[in-house]
């Protein structure tokens, strides 16, 4: 292999396992704003065992995203140096804020929020709570900003192949900004519920769980349930827009190999690259059309106006089938789930067996969403690095593969390892028995 | 790459010599550089003690930095953003030569990073492993720093003499590191723990002083262009300030190690005595370099951004620095006084 793809393989290596912890962070951050306000207005010391809880499983997570988004810092120098030569005037600034003004401001009040609540006043530790928060939802708008200017880049213009500003309002603002920021940001909602869900439903069965339990299933589900149907809305919306900016992506994602009107939706099928057709397709006549341009007999471009400049199109076909099946599972878990909560008065403990299991067993279903939608945007952005303007082969390092095959390898064990000590770490915590307020106390 | 491209005027970038921003932001990055060295540098040296210390005594060290760990590290992020997004046509010779070094340094930040959470909420039988871990990440991203340190000031030179230079800097930097280390924890911790934290100080500061020593005397050996800076006349005069204090720095470090008001009224002696060597040493080589970002090929102009670009993030930056330094002081004085074991709560 090349030192081109083995740099690609080793930034998405790099990118999935970190997106993994953000994902967790931005939402879980707002949930223990929330578990804390609460215990605060009530004194129901429910509230603060939860808090506690997931403060330490907040802190595991965050440092996990910490290291590994120093660690992409560092990659865009070593590994692609063409990108910021040649965009560095755009995502330089945009990078630039978002360490001058979440980074910092994340990191050191965490370490209030963790640590200095017999130090600080209660109004002082529920403003850090508050902040870090913040600021890890500041650090997703830059972050997104950045991504979805590669995607639908606007307001700029290029002076002997280096890209200058004309416009920060259209760069920072550029049309598939708002809809993946809300898409990502719904995204990490839904994880989050579904692991605070899980974690509980994994307590009733092994008998360890907190009083916590129900309150925190009750607001879990409640939010799961409310945040499904926007995520399906936001997700449309996004689609369209896609359509509208990046035409190739949608085709590949449709397994449309040539223009058509009145497409059908494709539910599954065996894309065939080379022989540009999708094998035993389960089609719904008309339907993609009518989704993607809301007129069954709308046109949809196909692949083949795009020779030689659209994305591969098994992963995208694959990965936005897995991140709607999971919606769809989404929806069908958090919907009976909150309507047999509600029937056994919202006590978790009274739930059926099977219910409990499927919470269980949904616990991580949004970072299996959330990384198959990363692939079909990020994979649906090829061969570009910068959609139309930058061809990813052009910016990379002239690293010697041998190099490259090192640190890959390297990456992938410590990757390996750290994931699976999260997981066990996390199924540890929730089966270690909480037996009074007091223990959840240290760390 | 080719290096006449850099030095091509370009249309409405910064190619100028003169235009004072790429000069600001060289100075940004190397204070962002110069305040992780201090701050990630005393809880890496904590780290590395870690090796010498009980089980008890760990989790009284680990609680000494435990609340500023993150935001310590955020500062390399800054410096290496700056590199980045400043100087875009120099991160990827700086990143480029230093590919396999950086990959280890970050090993070692990571597993550092990560054992902080797991040896304390992975099974008991798990603890000390992730010690271990906790460890060898520190002194791995230690060593590593202070090797590209040396490969850098060298300009990346190849050849036995520059390697055993970024060796010898790679040393020396961890020196540094556990010094800072000993005299956090002399401030931090009280009873059998400090005393061994001033033990500790007295051993490394043997290494600190004939590392610096050695670095004095070899830079200008191994650059013709830091020998041709420093020792030209009246410069040298100019000059002279600078070791003069570090050696001022390094002695009364050493002298109240030595006394027993290290224990209470001067405990915060060594630890800044420390970082005003840091600072000393890092006016020296700003000084060496200026204004080159790598060494004798690129000036900050020739590798800044736009000018626009610049603009855009120095204003950020002017809100922004000031405001991080003021809530980096904040949580210091929150979390001032001896560490007790740390507690959610």
């Amino acid at each position: 292999m090349d030192a081109l793809l083995l740099s690609r393989i080793q930034f998405a290596a790099n990118i999935s396992f970190h997106i993994l912890f953000p994902t967790i962070s931005i939402a879980l951050g707002w949930w223990l704003v929330f578990f804390r306000w609460r215990w605060v207005r009530t004194r129901d010391d429910r509230w603060l065992l939860a808090w506690r809880y997931w403060t330490k499983i907040f802190a595991l997570t965050f440092a996990m995203g910490v290291v590994s988004g120093i660690t992409m810092s560092f990659q865009f120098g070593t590994n692609w140096p063409g990108y910021m030569e040649r965009v560095g005037n755009i995502a330089g600034p945009l990078l630039g804020y978002e360490v001058l003004t979440a980074f910092f401001l994340e990191a050191t009040f965490l370490g209030v929020m963790l640590f200095g609540a017999e130090r600080v006043s209660e109004r002082v530790h529920l403003l850090a709570s508050f902040l870090v928060a913040f600021g890890t939802t500041l650090s997703a708008f830059w972050i997104l900003s950045l991504n979805s200017w590669m995607q639908t880049p606007t307001g700029f213009e290029v002076v002997n192949g280096e890209f200058h500003v004309r416009s920060w309002l259209e760069v920072v603002f550029n049309p598939s900004f708002p809809y993946r920021l809300t898409h990502m940001l719904l995204a990490s909602g839904l994880t989050v519920s579904f692991l605070l869900a899980g974690a509980t439903a994994l307590r009733v069965l092994r008998g360890t769980a907190s009083p916590a339990a129900p309150l925190v299933m009750r607001a879990a589900l409640t939010v799961a349930a409310v945040l499904v149907p926007l995520q399906i809305l936001a997700g449309d919306a996004h689609g369209l827009n896609t359509l509208q900016h990046q035409p190739q992506k949608i085709a590949a994602i449709e397994g449309v190999w040539h223009t058509e009107r009145g497409a059908p939706l494709v539910l599954f099928g065996l894309p065939d690259e080379a022989a540009q057709t999708t094998h035993h397709a389960i089609e719904i006549p008309r339907l993609a059309s009518l989704i993607l341009t809301h007129d069954a007999d709308g046109e949809i471009r196909g692949l083949s106006e795009f020779a030689g400049q659209h994305p591969p199109v098994a992963p995208l076909f694959w990965g936005f089938r897995v991140m709607v099946g999971v919606g769809m599972l989404m929806l069908a878990v958090s919907w009976v789930g909150w309507w047999q909560l509600r029937r056994v008065q919202w006590q978790p403990q009274r739930l059926p067996r099977w219910q409990l299991q499927s919470l269980r067993w949904m616990g991580f279903s949004g970072w299996v969403a959330t990384l198959a939608g990363w692939y079909v945007t990020e994979i649906g952005r090829q061969p570009y690095i910068v959609f139309g303007q930058l061809l990813t082969r052009d910016v990379v390092a002239s690293v010697p593969a041998s190099h490259v095959a090192l640190t890959l390898t390297g990456y992938l064990l410590v990757y390996a390892l750290l994931l699976s000590a999260y997981v066990m770490v996390l199924r540890y915590m929730s089966e270690k028995p909480l037996t009074s307020p007091a223990q959840g106390v240290h760390a | 790459m080719n290096p006449a491209q850099w030095t091509e005027p370009m249309a409405g970038t910064a190619g100028m010599t003169g235009d004072w921003l790429p000069v600001a932001f060289m100075a940004l990055m190397g204070l962002a550089m110069l305040i992780y060295v201090v701050l990630d540098g005393y809880d890496l040296g904590v780290g590395m003690w870690m090796a010498r210390a009980n089980a008890d005594e760990r989790d009284v060290m680990v609680a000494s930095i435990g609340p500023f760990w993150d935001a310590n590290e955020t500062w390399l992020v800054l410096g290496v953003g700056l590199l980045l997004i400043a100087f875009p046509k120099a991160q990827g010779v700086v990143l480029g030569a230093l590919y396999l070094p950086v990959a280890l340094m970050l090993l070692g930040l990571t597993l550092r990073g990560v054992a902080f959470d797991f040896r304390v909420k992975a099974r008991d039988g798990h603890k000390a492993l992730w010690n271990r871990a906790f460890i060898a990440g520190s002194a791995l991203a230690s060593l590593s720093q202070g090797w590209m340190l040396g490969r850098y000031i060298t300009g990346f030179a190849e050849g036995v003499w520059p390697t055993a230079f970024a060796g010898l800097i790679a040393l020396s930097l961890s020196a540094a590191y556990l010094l800072l280390g000993a005299g956090w924890l002399i401030i931090k911790t009280e009873g059998a723990l400090q005393q061994r934290a001033v033990g500790w100080g007295k051993a490394v500061w043997p290494v600190v002083v004939v590392g610096i020593g050695l670095i004095s005397v070899a830079t200008p050996l191994v650059s013709p262009a830091v020998r041709a800076r420093w020792f030209a006349m009246p410069d040298f005069i100019a000059l002279l300030p600078i070791p003069l204090v570090t050696l001022g720095a390094l002695l009364a470090a050493r002298a109240v190690l030595n006394s027993r008001l290290v224990l209470d009224r001067l405990s915060a002696l060594p630890f800044f005595a420390t970082v005003l060597v840091c600072v000393m040493a890092g006016i020296g080589l700003a000084y060496s370099l200026f204004p080159y970002v790598v060494m004798d090929r690129l000036t900050v102009w020739q590798a800044a951004s736009a000018h626009a670009s610049l603009q855009a993030i120095g204003l950020g930056a002017a809100i922004t620095v000031p405001a991080i330094l003021g809530y980096t002081v904040f949580s210091y004085r929150v979390f001032r006084g001896k560490a007790s074991a740390l507690s959610y709560g």
